[in-house]
């Protein structure tokens, strides 16, 4: 297919599907890093004419990695479904935009299409949109995700309640739990980041949060976000394992320098189906994602990095996860240069998630070698709220001593509710009137010996 | 949450617990405090290393010092491009000659000079006593604009047996001045992390100068002896508890 575009007697080339997904992107510094993007802002846009009119059914013949070299485009060709693709078989990428724009598109029509869905379809009618479109598109999808709490009701606004240590200090971590449920925040997950990946310390921290989960009736799910080798290790030696966490991403070299793949994930995905722990669903993954982590990697295949994050969440859906989040700003400047960048990826990211059927949370995140501030952060964290996102992150003070970046904090999460008038899941806003965390303290939350208790 | 319990809490950790609110955020001081750690860590990230003092200091100590650039012109080509913080700049490379020696010390400002200001002199003063008079030890190579792999081109054209980084770390908002320390064995281009040791958060509310330094003096035995570094090279006995991240997870 001829892929050109003429302005004024210059005429834009374009040598493929690929090539075009880039220079279509908006401006971002890793792709200027990996030498894919737009070499001017016209050529960028002469792009955009170009992809407007390329039938979605062109994306079905044309794979920007090839079937025979990467499982995961392997699992996006397998998995597609024809029948759910009908009704929008006959679209170019710009039709399509008008089309989920439309009022006909209702959330009930889009969830039945997400099967219909390739992940570089989703990528290609982002990068025809703006902020507005990627919200209003988004806040008509619900992803409705069950554990023993309900994630992703309409008028509802979740947190992952992240209570990171230096040293894996369960007192130091208890102390933070107690924050976050004082202040509403964990109805996700409560969810630790490890500083030292292995088998005991991520048993210890399992236990923790399940002895206080236990005594205190807490309606949530906990998950230590170690490498899934090292949680399936603590699930055959009996450890409390309520959702599973990996990060992913969008080609096979990815996930190979994650240590994982697909075979790896399904022996996950039954194994912790298997332990029935969820007591109103059993949704019982947790993926994380976030544009670079390919070209990171050195495994982006030339690809840009917006196209690769959709494609990492045609992994996600395999598995009908509990929560999938982009951890947006977290990789840092040479991927996502600033702010502009960031919110703009932020709110991409929710919406190529969304309509693959996912149900999307974001780490709206800066570390301080970018160009961002707490500004920028509210900013990206309202208009997530008025997309619909499923949840956020709570970290105390939104300063994360163990991974060093800021993300969003408790009271962030209570502005956002408190401004759109958003609630906790169901079942975690009942325990919440119910007035039981008043009764939380450190000594209280961490098995016999209390504060001496770092033998749990 | 009453007052107790907010105390309570903050002695218990240093993340930002049990801050005082007004409505549903935060109170003014807590919002300032916020403000002026970040402003700390945005600095320390934009600080250049004061070459002279650095040098001046080494030179006391009767080390030789050479000082280097990496091809990034200036910070913000740095931060974009990681790639060009890795090679020396053509007149850097040029200075170098082969001078075989057993470890090469890097002090590469990495992303906080602050780090390296602070805690490059201690480090070495604790560290260098562990090395016996076998150990024959480089010039201290001073790097602006470095990133970690810059050790492997020192290294390399030295013909050193083993690099050691210092390099100052990614700035957190209760850590500006976090120092890592990669070594790697028989540095020279095109090394992987996992192919180097890291020892992290050295700075004295983090991982002191003492115990950092029996780390990199337990790396430096056990690499000469066992000639690699990297994951097959664990890091066994009581240094002290804590601060140790695997070098996948290190982020300069």
């Amino acid at each position: 297919m001829r892929m050109s575009h003429t302005v004024r007697s210059v005429t834009h080339d374009f040598a493929g599907l690929k090539e075009l997904l880039a220079k279509a992107s908006p401006l971002r510094s890793g792709d200027e890093l990996a030498g894919i993007g737009a070499a001017t802002a016209e050529e960028r846009v002469a792009a955009r004419l170009v992809l407007a009119d390329i039938p979605l059914k062109h994306f079905l013949d044309e794979l920007i990695i090839p079937y025979e070299s990467d499982e995961v485009s392997r699992l996006i060709v397998d998995a597609h479904d024809d029948a759910a693709f009908a009704p929008i078989a006959s679209f170019t990428v710009g039709e399509f935009r008008n089309w989920l724009l439309d009022d006909q598109a209702s959330g009930e029509a889009l969830a039945a299409l997400a099967p219909g869905l390739t992940p570089e379809m989703v990528a290609a009618v982002s990068k025809l949109m703006q902020a507005q479109d990627l919200i209003v598109v988004a806040r008509k999808i619900r992803v409705v995700t069950r554990f023993r709490t309900t994630v992703g009701l309409s008028g509802r606004l979740s947190t992952r309640l992240q209570p990171n240590h230096p040293t894996d200090d369960p007192v130091g971590i208890a102390a933070s739990i107690v924050d976050g449920l004082s202040l509403g925040s964990g109805d996700a997950v409560i969810g630790i980041n490890p500083a030292s990946d292995n088998v005991a310390s991520v048993c210890t921290l399992l236990r923790l949060v399940d002895y206080a989960r236990e005594k205190f009736a807490i309606p949530a799910q906990s998950c230590v976000l170690a490498h899934i080798t090292t949680q399936m290790e603590a699930l055959r030696q009996g450890a409390p394992i309520d959702l599973v966490f990996q990060s992913i991403g969008g080609t096979e070299a990815t996930n190979q320098s994650f240590g994982i793949n697909l075979a790896l994930l399904d022996e996950a995905h039954q194994a912790a189906r298997e332990l029935h722990r969820g007591t109103v669903g059993d949704n019982v993954m947790y993926f994380e994602t976030g544009q670079g982590s390919a070209l990171s990697a050195g495994a982006h295949n030339g690809c840009d990095q917006q196209t690769l994050e959709a494609r990492a969440y045609a992994v996600a859906r395999r598995y009908r996860p509990m929560l999938v989040n982009t951890v947006v700003g977290f990789i840092g400047p040479e991927y996502l240069y600033d702010g502009k960048q960031i919110i703009r990826a932020g709110l991409e990211d929710h919406f190529c998630g969304k309509l693959l059927g996912l149900p999307m949370g974001c780490d709206v995140c800066y570390t301080n070698h970018a160009e961002a501030d707490q500004d920028d952060m509210d900013t990206l964290l309202t208009l997530l709220g008025v997309a619909g996102v499923n949840y956020i992150m709570g970290v105390p003070g939104a300063d994360d001593i163990m991974l060093n970046y800021q993300s969003t904090s408790f009271h962030d999460a209570l502005y956002l509710r408190s401004a759109l008038g958003l609630r906790p899941a169901p079942e975690f806003e009942a325990w919440l009137e119910r007035g039981e965390f008043r009764r939380l303290t450190v000594n209280e939350l961490l098995p016999a010996g209390g504060q001496s208790g770092v033998v749990i | 949450m009453t007052k107790e319990l907010a105390r309570n809490l903050r002695h218990y950790t240093s993340a930002r617990v049990g801050l005082n609110r007004a409505g549903c955020g935060l109170a003014t001081h807590e919002v300032l405090d916020f403000q002026l750690a970040h402003a700390q860590a945005r600095d320390a990230v934009h600080a250049v290393i004061d070459v002279p003092s650095l040098r001046g200091g080494l030179r006391e100590r009767g080390l030789p010092v050479c000082v280097l650039r990496s091809a990034a012109p200036d910070r913000a080509t740095f931060l974009r491009h990681p790639d060009q913080g890795r090679v020396l700049s053509s007149e850097s490379a040029a200075k170098l000659v082969e001078a075989p020696c057993d470890v090469v010390f890097v002090v590469a400002d990495g992303l906080s000079a602050l780090a390296v200001a602070r805690h490059t002199l201690p480090v070495l003063d604790a560290v260098l006593p562990l090395l016996n008079h076998q150990w024959s030890v480089g010039p201290i190579c001073i790097v602006e604009q470095g990133r970690v792999a810059i050790g492997d081109a020192i290294g390399a054209a030295l013909q050193a047996k083993i690099s050691v980084v210092l390099i100052g770390e990614r700035p957190g908002l209760s850590s500006p001045d976090s120092l890592g320390a990669y070594i790697t064995w028989a540095p020279r281009p095109g090394h992987t992390d996992a192919e180097r040791n890291c020892i992290s958060n050295i700075r004295p509310e983090g991982l002191e100068y003492a115990a950092a330094a029996r780390m990199l003096a337990f790396y430096l035995h056990e690499a000469l002896r066992q000639k690699l570094t990297g994951i097959k090279l664990k890091l066994v006995g009581d240094f002290q508890s804590g601060g140790i991240r695997s070098s996948l997870e290190a982020e300069t």
